[in-house]
């Protein structure tokens, strides 16, 4: 791992978001630099979908301030993260299952020629991109609903490279696969890293951290609860971390180095 | 009346079937031939794979038309005599017209019930206007079209934004629109409008030079050909796959083969029929809408998840208020064009029958009810099998009851192939 003397691409710094009677997020920092996959991992509840949202513009934050390349910027639409290039890929893989693979790509931004769809255009650049990020898919012309979990599950992560986004969050992209539909996802995962792009992972699977993510982040209901690196820690620490059984004095000095 | 001719009165649109079918016969013969041979391959397989992945499209609906012909053809030889199947071509019209509109709404997931009020309606409003009100029938016209287009705006946002359900609000559609109609129609049981104007001419007037029907049948299968041949060009250009010169003269051959047949078939009578000719220009017209426009692509989004289509940024109200607008519009088309058919327009105008037959002739053309899969062909294919019902049991002469037994059970057909193939495709989307 190496450090540039380049501002984080994305800091957040004392976010909190609330619904309701539900405190989501409470004083919550996160760094992410170009290059590095951070893992986000937590309990179920412990505010890692919110913290996506919030990055990702849908639910913008109550408070906090949130740095890109180490300006502050307000996220407040996901038109504004799209903007400032983060793309999100969500659990629920937003796809349109009776579109093809093309069409499913450039929804909502379809390349035009003389004000009627260029499929021909939209079709190369599809190619294009599959071939750029080493994906495999049978044919970009048969509807998504006839692909495989993790074929659909790539199709979504190209979908957000379209882009050219310098941050990807994904949510659970792993979750529903198998264990060769997993491996293909991982590898596309580095292959985002290799072209330095930043990549905020949830994950439940702490298999998959270790094997992918370059820094863990921990929230423990709604509060940052460790930052580790991955190569350093065992996975016992990290469990224990998200359980909330570890010692807390340990955490605190491993999150000060980690934000060094 | 010859094998060619039955499958004749057939236009462009079942060419894909028609296709099919060729391709298979053509597959046994086609051993010698290299280069059609791998075609005709490729289209068995792709049938093939189509029947396993649930996405038999149109192939369905053509082969059970077939069926319905020869059953009533064996019964009734008047039956595919030309004077029934011009009449035919006619009737089916004014009902394709609505069933065209209501594909729209279904593309995007929901249901328009109101669409034969509308057409009601939209036919009243031209009929007060032009006869009543001494309007001329061109502003009168577009004031009715304008009139279903209004009405679908309304549908649209009573659905988009205020969220009632599309099967309530055009439920309400239903009984308010015809409410209207009967409003203003005030006292008049029956307006007769004028049977050598504007609106009459639409469906009584015939390309009676034989030139027009043949001249429509080679300009549409050269214009295929054209587009086909340009569009494969391009795409061998830009390095992705494109169809080969085989499969491109195929599918011409094919279309060529049935609008010169029907066109042959047609000037036995009294030639081209303008309506017809309307007809399918709004068909060819509003498939390229649908395939080729980032609006199509839109409408199909919709009904192929709306939660994907809103995160891409669509205006999912815009596009389902344009739905309907839609639906309205072409409601309205289609009551002009039924009032044409008869010269009149009475208070019962709107049967009950109108909405079922224009919903059932989509699903029967193979658009599906739970959205994002259809074309606007299936307009055409779901009204001709529904028509040929309707005309096959009058030519025979026995009752009317007949006729709605035979269609409510091609329509379930047609509705478990939908549901049936929806299965299969999410089976083989979970491979």
């Amino acid at each position: 791992m190496t450090y540039t003397s380049a501002p984080p691409l994305l800091a957040l710094r004392g976010v909190f978001k609330r619904f309701g009677a539900v405190q989501a997020l409470a004083d919550v920092d996160l760094e992410i630099r170009a290059g590095q996959v951070i893992a986000l991992v937590g309990d179920n509840g412990a505010g890692k979908s919110t913290l996506i949202k919030v990055i990702a513009g849908v639910d913008p934050a109550d408070e906090g301030v949130i740095e890109w390349k180490g300006h502050s910027v307000q996220i407040n639409r996901p038109h504004d993260a799209q903007h400032l290039g983060i793309a999100t890929v969500y659990q629920d893989l937003a796809l349109c299952d009776n579109l093809d693979v093309v069409g499913n790509l450039f929804l909502g931004r379809e390349v035009r020629r003389f004000g009627v769809l260029n499929e021909v255009e939209m079709e190369r650049r599809t190619l294009e991109l599959l071939n750029t990020l080493s994906i495999s898919i049978p044919a970009v012309r048969r509807p998504v609903a006839s692909l495989s979990g993790g074929q659909r599950q790539t199709v979504a992560i190209s979908r957000s490279m379209l882009g050219e986004p310098r941050l990807v969050l994904l949510d659970e992209p792993t979750a529903a696969l198998g264990i060769e539909q997993t491996a293909q996802v991982l590898d596309l995962v580095e292959r985002l890293r290799d072209r330095g792009l930043g990549v905020l992972l949830i994950s439940h699977n702490l298999g998959d951290v270790k094997a992918v993510a370059d820094w863990v982040a921990v929230l423990r209901l709604g509060r940052n609860n460790g930052f580790f690196d991955v190569t350093t820690t065992s996975q016992e620490q990290i469990v224990s971390s998200i359980t909330g059984a570890s010692d807390n004095a340990v955490t605190r000095r491993t999150v000060r180095e980690g934000e060094l | 009346m010859n094998r060619t001719r039955i499958t004749s009165g057939e236009s462009g649109p079942a060419r894909k079937a028609e296709a099919a079918e060729a391709d298979q016969r053509g597959a046994r013969t086609a051993a010698a031939r290299r280069a059609p041979a791998h075609a005709v391959g490729r289209g068995v397989e792709l049938l093939k794979r189509r029947y396993h992945s649930g996405e038999l499209g149109s192939v369905p609906v053509v082969l059970g038309l077939f069926l319905i012909w020869a059953v009533f053809q064996t019964v009734n030889s008047h039956f595919l005599s030309p004077r029934n199947l011009s009449n035919l071509s006619v009737d089916i019209v004014g009902t394709g017209m609505i069933a065209v509109g209501v594909i729209f709404v279904l593309l995007v997931g929901e249901i328009d019930l109101s669409v034969a009020s509308v057409s009601g309606l939209a036919a009243a409003t031209f009929a007060v206007l032009s006869v009543n009100q001494g309007m001329p029938e061109l502003p009168a016209l577009v004031l009715a079209v304008l009139c279903g287009t209004a009405v679908g705006a309304v549908h649209g946002f009573f659905f988009a934004k205020v969220g009632v359900h599309s099967f309530v609000v055009t439920l309400a559609g239903l009984l308010g629109w015809y409410g209207l109609m009967l409003y203003i129609m005030g006292t008049y049981g029956t307006i007769n409008i004028d049977d050598r104007g504007l609106v009459a001419k639409l469906t009584n007037f015939y390309f009676n030079d034989i030139a027009a029907a043949y001249g429509f049948a080679a300009l549409g299968a050269a214009g295929y050909f054209l587009a086909s041949w340009l569009g494969a060009r391009r795409r061998h250009r830009a390095g992705v796959p494109y169809r080969s010169p085989a499969e491109i003269g195929l599918r011409t051959g094919v279309l060529a083969v049935v609008g010169f047949a029907a066109a042959a078939l047609l000037n036995q009578f009294q030639g081209l029929p303008l309506a017809l000719l309307i007809f399918l220009v709004v068909l060819v017209g509003l498939d390229y809408v649908l395939r080729r426009t980032a609006y199509g692509r839109m409408i199909f989004a919709l009904g192929g998840g709306v939660e994907a289509a809103r995160r891409a940024g669509l205006s999912v109200a815009l596009v389902r208020i344009s739905a309907f607008m839609m639906s309205g519009t072409m409601a309205a088309i289609g009551g002009i064009f039924l009032a044409s058919r008869i010269s009149s327009v009475s208070q019962t105008s709107v049967s009950n029958y109108l909405l079922m037959n224009a919903i059932a002739a989509a699903v029967i053309g193979g658009t599906s009810l739970f959205g994002g899969r259809g074309s606007t062909w299936s307009a055409l294919l779901g009204v001709l099998v529904i028509q040929s019902i309707a005309s096959g049991v009058a030519l025979m002469g026995i009752q009317a009851a007949v006729q709605f037994m035979i269609t409510g059970g091609v329509l379930l057909i047609a509705v478990v192939i939908d549901s049936l193939s929806r299965k299969a495709q999410k089976a083989h989307g979970r491979v």
